[in-house]
């Protein structure tokens, strides 16, 4: 996907995070620009998941600039917390409340008013084809529709940019790739998209992609690139030959 | 004697048919894959199996004992790896290790050779706490908990979700090495491209399986004319060829789209000319072997 020169709305500078001694973020610095699907890739315990928590404004740095949305880390975290939306394979909606009431529950979080709300929530369920469900508690729906409604009530309210950590785990294949669609869709309408995942073919399908080892980033370029510079046939491949450092 | 034989096995919860007469058998030693998504009925099969839960209908036999009636005895000789991670969280590794072969009447010396090359790798590690492990340590753990006893036959439910694209690579070359010391494996994964590492897979979807077969006898079975095709901006291309004539599915795989067709008509040539006047660029078209995926996802839309 081409993209012209766009403004970055994510910049991260020398970003250090520490838990005590051990250094889970060594000085990361990259952008992300406006409208960009960008994957954040690496190994489990390369630190990924705490350098997501601090763009989403959930912890702190131990030090290092960030801007995410415009806004600075230390001092705007709230006006961080409303331009942005998140959803995680591991908590997305609840189950106990119907497809309606997720919307208009979190739809109300994000600050939106009542009739926007209900317009918005109408609009949604239309276009998931899930108007009859308006009523199903969450848990009575299969995985694949969650997956599409949690990722629609994130973006109910037009982020800025909006966060999946592993939004696609464990779902079928069709619903897999329904779901690009959609972030397709929002990247095209000027969000920007901020990916992990596991399914390297998925990382083929961001604008850029940037590889974790060790709290660090060991790379960052679009798939075309990195597949050229580690002649590599698939992102599988550069994801192998990049993070087969670590045994356990 | 099949190591596990499954016959017209029903499991409902409430109105949900969670497994809708399943039949299946697997052979001493095999490596044997349950591929399909989330709320297939792979869990559920596998609760099953390991004699954690009773069927509405159908029987089931591990070793020729049948799962209700002789749960006992099946439970001394089979291995167990839930789809969560299960073990002793605020115990340490050698601690967990330690408990499940008492647990199972055996020693951990007695049986290390099973298990040293998946535990050596943790080994340095096992005064910690099992819940301090990063998810790849926690995976070998309790692989060597569910070894420890030399069980005959080893459940997996899901051992590779939620980690890395290295780790899942290693720890299914673990599993090659256990089937080679006769150890049959069942493995139950999300993932279509371990199906290829299994000697025969069973897909399945909503309770039913849609076919038991080798993983390349799976792909030969791909009915219709596959092509893969690139162009400049893949969300445009996959939008015309879904518009194309006579398509029948199109579907993204990474960077290129996987489309298929039914009908001889369609050449290379044609649909070239088509993206070309639809104002896309950079094209290339090849035929295309059809994977796991490609055949998963055709049996899903079969009517």
């Amino acid at each position: 996907m081409y993209k012209e020169a766009a403004e970055n709305i994510i910049i991260v500078r020398d970003l250090v995070k520490k838990f005590g001694s051990f250094i889970a973020n060594d000085h990361l610095s990259f952008e992300v620009k406006r409208g960009e699907v960008f994957g954040f890739l690496g190994a489990n315990g390369a630190g990924k998941t705490t350098a997501i928590k601090i763009l989403c404004g959930l912890s702190y740095p131990t030090s290092g600039k960030l801007t995410i949305g415009g806004f600075d880390i230390y001092r705007e975290r709230e006006k961080i917390k409303k331009n942005i939306g998140y959803m995680s394979q591991r908590f997305s909606l609840y189950d106990d409340l119907t497809v309606f009431e997720n919307i208009r529950f979190y739809a109300g979080i994000y600050g939106l008013r009542k009739k926007v709300i209900e317009e918005r929530a109408a609009g949604l369920m239309e276009k998931l084809d899930m108007k009859d469900a308006r009523d199903k508690l969450l848990r009575d729906i299969p995985l694949g529709w969650k997956q599409k409604l949690a990722f629609s009530v994130a973006i109910i309210h037009n982020p800025k940019i909006v966060f999946l950590d592993e939004p696609t785990g464990g779902v079928d294949p069709i619903t897999r790739r329904q779901f690009w669609d959609m972030i397709f869709e929002a990247s095209r309408n000027g969000i920007t998209v901020f990916v992990t995942t596991h399914y390297m073919d998925e990382a083929e399908y961001c604008d850029r992609v940037s590889i974790m080892v060790d709290g660090k980033i060991a790379a960052l370029d679009t798939p075309e690139n990195l597949k050229s510079i580690y002649s590599a046939e698939s992102m599988n491949e550069v994801f192998l030959k990049l993070a087969r450092v670590k045994v356990a | 004697m099949s190591a596990i034989l499954v016959e017209h096995l029903v499991k409902h919860f409430k109105q949900v048919r969670a497994l809708d007469d399943i039949s299946f058998s697997i052979r001493e030693g095999e490596l044997f894959g349950f591929i399909g998504p989330d709320g297939a009925g792979k869990t559920t099969l596998f609760r099953l199996l390991t004699t954690l839960l009773i069927p509405d209908g159908g029987k089931a036999f591990i070793n020729g004992l049948d799962v209700v009636k002789e749960y006992r005895k099946i439970r001394q000789d089979i291995g167990y790896m839930p789809g969560k991670f299960s073990l002793y969280a605020d115990l340490s590794v050698e601690e967990n290790l330690n408990f499940y072969a008492t647990v199972f009447g055996t020693t951990v010396a007695e049986n290390y050779d099973l298990i040293r090359d998946i535990y050596s790798q943790i080994e340095p590690f096992k005064k910690r706490k099992a819940g301090k492990l990063s998810g790849g340590m926690k995976q070998k753990l309790a692989l060597s908990c569910a070894l420890i006893h030399k069980p005959s036959v080893l459940i997996l439910d899901e051992p590779t979700t939620g980690v890395d694209a290295v780790s899942r690579l290693e720890f299914w070359e673990m599993l090659k090495r256990l089937k080679q010391s006769g150890i049959t494996v069942v493995v139950a994964t999300p993932y279509m491209d371990e199906a290829s590492l299994c000697d025969r897979v069973a897909l399945i979807q909503s309770g039913k399986i849609m076919t038991i077969s080798p993983p390349s006898e799976v792909i030969n079975t791909y009915p219709w004319r596959l092509f893969s095709v690139k162009s400049a901006d893949i969300f445009s291309l996959l939008g015309d060829l879904k518009r194309y004539p006579q398509v029948h599915t199109v579907f993204a795989f990474g960077q290129s789209a996987h489309v298929s067709f039914k009908s001889e008509e369609v050449t290379e040539p044609l649909l070239h000319d088509y993206l070309i006047q639809h104002g896309h660029s950079e094209i290339t078209i090849s035929k295309a072997d059809a994977n796991i995926e490609d055949c998963f996802m055709e049996l899903m839309i079969k009517p």
